[in-house]
């Protein structure tokens, strides 16, 4: 064997004995030595390279789930629509008007880039629907097509549940119909159909632009169309030219004019869709553009940390192969690789990760924005390892650099001995300090290397910043459940027939036609002596002219306790009596009206001024609605009634018992009392909930991780120190309590300083999200940290500090002190 | 002199992993008031036998007990407790930690025992004082000489009051006038009735402050004997 293949470090010295002049073995020779340097420098630091590979692997873990994110948050609906293949037109065509074949011929107008149907269609109305343990519950008008399968020329379903329809009497429900998870097996009911159609649920879907309810197959239509009603198709186009409502019209316009006359009956654009999809999904966008951009920066905090840490620790073994021959540059190229090597696996593992963990992080995204991809965008694949790869070269360059341009002899005393460090004064006094001496060692070890420290401290800050904003987020999100939805007022909604109380799912005018609506008085009579009603108060809405709106605004007209209404006010107060109103923001917006301003409210054409005392948080009915006593308009308007009575319990009392015995009282004269917790169809909170946890842990935990690998470092660098502590008889209870009090101060800054920046983060970006639904927010969802979640946050700090430097410690108190007196 | 033995080494073996045995067989002990020097060639196991009195290390057969303490089958609180309270170490490279004054370097084993502080402080000084380097308690060790260096560690390692001195080639790094100052002072420490138990190659200072002699050929005793013997007589 030669010797050059034998690759020595003596090989590397003789063959750089004749500066230019390298035989060609002898670099053979050198590179062979500069790769078994670098096998042997990956291999030997055990510890060190697995917390490299952790920490690259998180850190790439982040900034692909950070990517992946801040991809969906960016025009989700056109990337949804793109994936899914979204129509840019859905007509609904009356079948006596139009043949199949007519329909079908439209696909080949001029403009007509892509096309799907005809699909046979239907409305159903008054079906039934098996709530299980909720009883069963009245259905909206269903509109369901006839579709072969989820996929299609245009319009591609995405499952979020069960399986597509394959036979008669199985119908696939849109997943916005009765939210994400509908129950599968759920049997609905249409009696009024010839023979009782029943339609078993087998799975949900998603369609971008939501052209249906729900999907049979091909075939099913016939038996749900009622008798008497004509066929119908639902027809998909896509267009050269779509990008405006004009433009969508005039294609609307020529296919229309194309069929006979008045056979298209009903059209969805894509740019309705659009907007729909974008006031909906808006609010969230900044939070998750918030979380994304904390994995970025704490990606780079700790790969920053853990590599210059890794080369800085490295100097006297770069002193002694300097010794040996190797150039500048060797060393150079020798630790820039030994950087590369466990990052290379930590980038593949972290890659593997990301993808793996984005599936369910993207579907929680999807249910909440739609972004309808379930996989991370490929640019995001390539861009975040070659982005890490070169952050690694780059962030070991400089100190790999720095060692390559020290002496020898000096790289080798810095690594034996080494110097008294930084902020000597500070530790003197710490060791004067009235503190267990294990402690204050470890307190002062930060300012020993004060840039370490900084570093470490950074990432417990942002760490400590996603704990705090997370928990505000929740926090005011729960709020803001309690604040929209009804059981927030209410634990029980009586409606009534006529009433217009918002309930927008279920219905309960039994088929067959509804009785004359009952009178309120007596409905509330029944409320009041029901045993375990605490209160109640009535609910009804009409419609007036407004000054500086146009058309007609509802008005919700309240009657009884105003403060009882859940809804929070962000400015100004309740309104006390009839003339008073309360408005959403989006109103003052739309007619720059503002608290403490007169509008006039004209209904049945009397002109009724009414002042606006306060500005509401509500964003029902698209958020202009003008809330008020019902006395206001009740004089001038004989429909302004109360539709619905909601009442709240008195504690201990069994909400389902409560509506079951009132309902006995309520049905004979057409009302209907429910149990609130059924309206909790809006699950957006519960999976931003999810997704804030998940997030919330992952960021915590690459905190933890670079506390961890500093704990590793300085434990490694200072092992014979703690030789020398054993030796003079610390105990491996005070070795801990060195290496975890070597953390605590950092944690401690990390958590004084990442909860109010939380903190800071939670106050801009809650109101940038409720901007984006055009409110704004009551101070009561801003304020939700109280001092004991101040102090219990701050906490936070050092305790993901604390767990970050568990493992060394552990490992420091577990060493020989003879093995670490002999370690240099 | 007190006829009690300190320490009391019976049938004691080291092995490191399946190499020889580093330690082999070895039984003696040291009386209260003695100063044993230990002395034998690089890697005859003289170091291993310090470390297993000083409970750095466990014997893998036998019993080694100091003070009455079985040393042997201490725990690692256990065994950092008896380094604390009983027995004072000086190494060959001082061992000072460079972070820490001359002063917290001396306090450092009263602080961890838990002593009263204000007691400590005032035997540290008292130490520092003796050994002629009390202008020197606010410097860090690398602006100290060697002998300097030494001294600060034997006023360490006596901050406790140990019973026992165990010194690992004390002036193995030194250079001559230092070796010499460090030798008169753990010489006139066991006059003061300082038990010291000290390895070496130096026979100068086996010489000079031993009362007695152990030589150690191959990890087992090759000769205990009251005075120092030259090198080669006893083979």
């Amino acid at each position: 064997m030669s010797r050059g293949r034998r690759g020595s470090a003596g090989a590397a010295v003789r063959a750089g004995d004749v500066p230019g002049r390298e035989a060609p073995r002898a670099r053979r020779g050198r590179g062979g030595a500069l790769g078994r340097v670098v096998r042997a420098g990956v291999a030997r630091r055990k510890v060190q390279t697995l917390v490299m590979v952790l920490s690259t692997m998180m850190a790439v873990t982040a900034t692909v789930l950070a990517g992946a994110l801040l991809t969906a948050s960016r025009a989700p609906f056109e990337h949804a629509f793109a994936q899914q293949n979204g129509a840019h037109l859905a007509l609904q065509i009356d079948g006596s008007k139009a043949s199949a074949a007519q329909v079908a011929a439209t696909a080949h107008l001029p403009g007509v880039i892509a096309s799907g149907g005809p699909y046979p269609q239907v409305t159903i109305d008054h079906g039934t629907g098996d709530a299980g343990q909720f009883g069963t519950m009245d259905l909206p008008p269903l509109t369901v097509v006839e579709r072969p399968g989820p996929g299609g020329p245009l319009d591609d379903l995405a499952l979020t549940s069960g399986r597509w329809a394959t036979a008669p009497g199985e119908i696939v429900l849109s997943s916005d119909f009765f939210g994400p998870q509908p129950t599968l097996g759920m049997k609905l009911s249409f009696p009024d159909l010839s023979g009782g159609a029943v339609l078993t649920v087998v799975g949900a879907a998603k369609s971008v632009t939501g052209t249906a309810d729900g999907w049979v197959v091909p075939g099913q239509i016939a038996a749900l169309r009622p008798g008497a009603a004509a066929p119908a198709y639902q027809m998909l186009y896509r267009f050269a030219a779509a990008g405006t409502d004009a433009q969508v019209n005039a294609d609307r316009a020529a296919v229309a004019a194309r069929l006979p006359g008045a056979a298209v009956t009903g059209a969805l654009s894509w740019l309705t869709a659009k907007l729909n999809a974008e006031r909906g999904n808006a609010p969230f966008v900044p939070f998750i553009v918030a979380f994304g951009v904390l994995g970025l920066v704490m990606a780079v905090i700790i790969i920053g940390n853990v590599v210059s840490g890794a080369v800085g620790a490295s100097l006297r073994r770069i002193g002694v192969l300097k010794a040996l021959g190797f150039t500048p540059a060797q060393v150079v190229r020798a630790y820039i690789a030994q950087a590369l090597i466990p990052s290379a696996f930590g980038i593949g593992f972290g890659v593997l990760f990301g993808n793996l963990l984005a599936v369910p992080l993207l579907r929680k995204t999807d249910l909440v924005i739609g972004t309808a991809s379930l996989s991370v965008a490929a640019w995001v694949d390539i861009a975040a390892p070659v982005g890490v790869v070169a952050l690694v070269a780059l962030t070991a360059f400089a100190p790999a650099l720095r060692a390559g341009r020290l002496r020898a002899v000096d790289a080798i005393a810095i690594g034996r001995s080494p110097t008294a460090g930084r902020g000597r004064t500070v530790r003197r006094l710490l060791g004067r300090a009235p503190l267990p001496r294990a402690f204050s060692l470890g307190l002062g070890a930060p300012f020993a290397r004060p840039g370490r420290a900084l570093a470490v401290a950074a990432a417990v800050v942002f760490g400590a910043t996603a704990v705090t904003f997370a928990l505000g987020l929740v926090s005011s999100f729960q709020q803001i459940q309690v604040g929209l939805s009804r059981d927030g007022a209410s634990q029980v909604s009586v409606d009534f027939a006529g009433g217009r109380g918002g309930k927008s799912v279920m219905h309960v005018a039994p088929v067959g036609g509804a009785p004359a609506a009952p009178d309120p008085a007596t409905v509330a009579a029944a409320i009041a002596a029901q045993p375990g009603t605490r209160s109640y108060y009535g609910v009804g809405s009409t419609q007036a002219a407004v000054s500086g709106l146009s058309g007609a605004t509802t008005v919700r007209l309240l009657q009884g306790s105003a403060a009882a209404y859940s809804s929070p006010i962000i400015s100004g107060s309740w309104f006390t009596g009839p003339d008073q109103a309360v408005v959403p923001t989006r109103f003052l917006q739309a007619t720059g009206a503002s608290v403490g301003s007169t509008i006039t409210l004209t209904d049945n054409g009397v002109k009724v001024p009414v002042r606006i005392v306060g500005e509401v948080f509500y964003l029902r009915e698209g958020g202009t609605d003008v809330i008020t006593d019902l006395r206001t308009l009740s004089a001038v308007d004989p429909s302004a009634h109360v539709g619905n009575y909601e009442v709240k319990l008195k504690p201990g009392t069994d909400p389902a018992q409560y509506v079951r015995s009132l309902n006995k009282v309520l049905h004979p004269v057409g009302a209907d009392a429910q149990d609130n917790a059924l309206d909790r169809h809006d699950s957006t909170l519960p999976i931003l909930d999810g997704l804030i946890a998940i997030l919330t842990a992952m960021l915590a935990t690459v905190a933890g991780l670079a506390v961890l690998n500093a704990a590793v470092l300085e434990t490694r660098e200072r092992v014979h120190d703690l030789g020398v502590y054993k030796s003079v008889g610390m105990t491996p209870r005070q070795t801990i309590t060195l290496v975890l009090g070597s953390v605590v101060l950092i944690g401690l800054i990390g958590g004084a300083v990442g909860v109010p920046a939380g903190v800071a983060v939670h106050r801009y970006v809650l109101p940038v999200m409720a901007h984006a639904a055009a409110t704004n927010v009551p101070q009561s969802y801003l304020a939700v940290y109280g001092h004991t979640e101040m102090v219990l946050l701050g906490l936070g700090g050092p305790a993901i500090a604390i767990l970050g430097a568990l493992l060394p410690a552990s490992w420091a108190a577990r060493t020989r002190t003879a093995t670490a007196l002999r370690t240099e | 002199m007190d006829d009690a033995a300190l320490i009391e080494l019976h049938q004691v073996t080291k092995t490191y992993q399946d190499g020889p045995s580093a330690v082999d067989e070895v039984s003696f002990s040291v009386r209260r008031g003695e100063a044993v020097a230990i002395l034998g060639p690089s890697g005859s196991g003289k170091s291993t036998l310090l470390n297993l009195v000083a409970g750095l290390d466990r014997p893998t057969r036998g019993t080694v007990t100091v003070d009455g303490l079985r040393v042997d089958g201490l725990s690692e609180a256990g065994a950092a407790k008896y380094r604390r309270a009983r027995i004072g170490m000086v190494f060959q490279f001082f061992n000072l930690l460079d972070d820490l004054t001359v002063l917290d370097n001396v306090l450092l084993p009263a602080q961890l025992a838990g002593l009263p502080r204000a007691l400590s402080r005032t035997r540290a000084h008292q130490l520092l004082e003796t050994l002629g380097i009390a202008e020197h308690a606010h410097a860090y060790p690398g602006r100290l000489s060697g002998g300097e260096r030494q001294r600060a560690a034997v006023a360490r390692a006596l901050i406790n009051r140990p019973a026992l001195l165990l010194a690992d080639e004390p002036t193995g790094a030194l250079d001559t006038a230092s070796g010499r100052e460090v030798r008169d002072l753990l010489t006139q420490l066991n006059q003061d009735g300082q038990t010291v138990l000290l390895v070496t190659h130096d026979l100068a200072l086996a010489q000079s402050c031993a009362t007695r002699t152990v030589r150690i050929v191959d990890g087992r005793i090759a000769s205990d004997t009251a005075a120092v013997v030259p090198e080669g007589a006893a083979r």
